[in-house]
């Protein structure tokens, strides 16, 4: 079935959504409570209220495109088909992590589904990004390339030199800004003296998009314009999500640096019950014991996650001497 | 066989390597303008011509984008040899290369690879402070980048060649005094050394240092300039009958640390010397590996020859001063007798 409000989507496909989105937030609610239980050795940045932008964008991708995620990056792992098993043990610092317990939260990555190992230099990853792209019309594979990035990584250099050069070579790369309106404790007005991060498009000659950042079907639909133009020869796109992280920064952060009537306002916008609202009361699409299922399942994948993780072996300390070189296999 | 300048030796070698390998490619700032440079040193003079721009590829002036943009297309089945205009501006993309180029294989736990070259001129040539520093000693200290000092045109082309087919960050360094570029961009107080470089495919390995003058009384370690430094003081020190022996690493990482220690065991002796600044330096890592790997052997307390503690001044007396002379080099060796 399909409803011309919901831009062509159809009730699987909504389903699916809501089914990413939600494992994002449980995964980050256990990562939460398992770092508490002292099982997760490493700081956290969690991706709690941005999911509707991993998902989305991810939804306009093909599998053989590439995504490179931030120091927040276990939602745009999860968004890129990273295995939640692969996620839990890295953080677990196991050695089945998908880094081999080698990168921990900041850096999961599995090129294998074409997520970069996640780059927490703030703003490093757009170069990068950039050359991905180049290589892709290079060997004219027809990939496009994601960067995310917060819009305190926008004002990085290396953000600039990239979009810069993505732009004269007419690259197929997304600049995806993730504004959740904070930089740590930083609030975006310090920063940023245009009112929108996407205003700087026009300095380096691509288009500017800005989008809610919490409609998950927003966030795929600007994207899949900046993906077909992309593919089309016809260059990059800066998308910027407008966006709120509904968690503290890292592991311990009190968040006094906003109001709780902001977070109350921005509570109410959280993209689950967006998502949720417009597949019950608003389009009819699913039942509650449709979006049951759909909890159901993902509360299975992480319960099998987790349990991987906790029984996967450590590595051994003298692990730490290997990859510092390729070793071919 | 040809007879090759330094620069021509690279140029050939990129050029052999392209032809080989349609993923090679190279970036940089005015290396294949028409009517440019081909790059500050005309190392890539004249490759656009048979491989055109998208090749040999113009980038704005932006290192971080260089760098950034080689690890990418490295990460993604290309091989990238990117071009520093002058050494000094690696310091511009530092976190690229120290925190996500070498870090790349370690933190995916050995699943990316990350085949970049990496190409700096170095060496103080009267340019002041900002085109001259020679920067080798920041690199060596990242694990996970090779780094590489070639010195005659034979090991130019070949330890490119090997670079370029190396699976991990490479960075090559070349010293401005020794490429013999022509013309424009010739330099003046250069040695531009010429060698015979063969026709055929080589490769030089990497982790190979070589031998430039056997000797037995005192073993000198130089690199890039300083490796001809170390000969002409060797032969002056002949004169009076100390037979030293040279000793190019030609890479540094990794380094040919048995070659030093063999050498050194043989002459109770070390002299190492090099075109960074003393302090913290290469030089001192490897007088340390002789103090800790060849103590008994040494008949004499170990000496480095180095550039001075300040930034590369500019006047020529000044600049003379600063850098490890022939003079300085006899002098040190002559203290340990
Ligand atoms: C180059 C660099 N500077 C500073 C930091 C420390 N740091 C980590 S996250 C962060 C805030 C980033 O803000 P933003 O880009 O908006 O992303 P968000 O955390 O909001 O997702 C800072 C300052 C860093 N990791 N890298
Ligand atoms: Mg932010």
């Amino acid at each position: 079935m399909t409803i011309a409000s919901l831009n062509n989507a159809t009730q699987v496909e909504l389903l699916t959504l809501y089914r990413e989105m939600l494992l994002i937030r449980r995964f980050e609610e256990q990562c939460n409570a398992l770092f508490l239980q002292g099982k997760i050795p490493s700081t956290l940045h969690l991706y709690i209220g941005q999911e509707a932008v991993a998902v989305g964008v991810c939804a306009a991708l093909r599998p053989d495109d590439y995504v490179l995620g931030t120091h927040r990056p276990h939602g745009h792992a999860l968004a890129k088909g990273v295995t939640s098993r692969s996620i839990m043990a890295e953080l677990f610092g196991k050695v089945t992590g998908c880094c081999k317990a080698k990168g921990g939260s900041m850096h999961v990555g599995d090129m294998s589904v074409g997520m970069f190992p996640a780059i927490a230099i703030v703003g490093a990853n757009a170069p990068i990004a950039t050359g991905a792209a180049l290589s892709a019309k290079m060997r004219g594979s027809g990939q496009v390339v994601v960067a995310f990035f917060g819009e305190g990584g926008a004002n990085e250099g290396a953000v600039h030199e990239a979009m810069n050069m993505a732009a004269i070579w007419k690259l197929p790369v997304l600049f995806v800004c993730e504004n959740n309106l904070y930089g740590a404790s930083t609030p975006v007005s310090q920063i940023v003296a245009v009112e929108n991060v996407a205003d700087r498009a026009v300095a380096y000659g691509m288009p500017g998009v800005i989008v809610d950042g919490n409609d998950v079907l927003a966030v795929r639909d600007v994207t899949r314009t900046a993906v077909e133009r992309a593919r089309a020869g016809e260059g990059p796109s800066l998308i910027e999500c407008k966006t709120y992280r509904l968690c503290g920064h890292s592991r311990s952060d009190a968040c006094n640096y906003r109001t709780r009537e902001e977070e109350a306002e921005w509570r109410d916008k959280d993209p689950l019950l967006r998502i949720r609202k417009l597949l019950t009361e608003e389009t009819g699409l699913a039942t509650l014991s449709d979006l049951e299922q759909v909890e159901a399942e993902v509360e299975a994948i992480l319960t099998d996650a987790i349990q991987f993780a906790d029984e996967s072996p450590e590595p051994a300390p003298e692990d730490a001497l290997l990859h510092v070189f390729w070793e071919d296999k | 066989m040809a007879l090759m300048t330094i620069a021509e030796a690279l140029r050939e070698g990129i050029r052999e390597e392209m032809r080989r390998d349609p993923t090679v490619f190279c970036l940089g700032e005015d290396i294949g303008v028409p009517g440019g440079f081909g790059g500050a040193f005309t190392v890539t003079l004249g490759l656009s011509d048979e491989f055109g721009h998208n090749r040999i590829l113009d980038t704005p002036i932006s290192e971080i984008g260089i760098a950034g943009v080689a690890i990418g297309a490295a990460m993604t089945g290309m091989r990238p040899i990117a071009d520093v205009q002058y050494g000094d501006f690696l310091f511009c993309m530092m976190d690229q290369l120290a925190n996500q180029a070498a870090k790349m294989t370690y933190m995916s736990g050995g699943t990316v690879k990350v085949p970049l070259v990496m190409r700096a001129p170095v060496g103080s040539t009267r340019r002041g402070s900002q085109h001259a520093q020679s920067l080798e000693a920041f690199f060596t200290h990242i694990p996970g980048l090779k780094v590489l000092a070639p010195s005659t045109a034979y090991d130019a082309k070949g330890l490119l060649k090997s670079a370029i087919r190396d699976e991990n960050p490479v960075l090559i360094f070349e010293h401005k005094l020794l490429y013999g570029s022509k013309g424009g961009r010739s330099e003046k107080g250069a040695l531009s050394p010429i060698g015979e470089v063969p026709d055929e495919d080589y490769t030089v390995p990497i982790g190979k240092g070589a031998i430039r003058r056997v000797g037995k009384d005192v073993t000198i370690v130089g690199k890039l300039l300083t490796v001809y430094r170390a000969l002409e003081a060797a032969e002056e020190l002949a004169k009076e009958g100390i037979e030293a022996e040279v000793i190019d690493p030609r890479t540094l990482i990794p380094l040919d640390k048995e070659l030093i220690l063999e050498s050194v065991r043989k002459t109770g002796r070390l002299v190492v010397v090099e075109e960074d600044n003393l302090t913290h330096g290469w030089g001192a890592e490897i007088a340390a590996i002789v103090a800790e790997e060849a103590f008994f052997y040494l008949d004499a307390p170990i000496k480095r020859v180095a550039s001075l503690d300040t930034p590369p001044p500019f006047a020529p007396p000044m600049e003379a001063y600063y850098l490890p002379s022939v003079e300085r080099v006899i002098a040190a060796v002559k203290s340990q007798f």
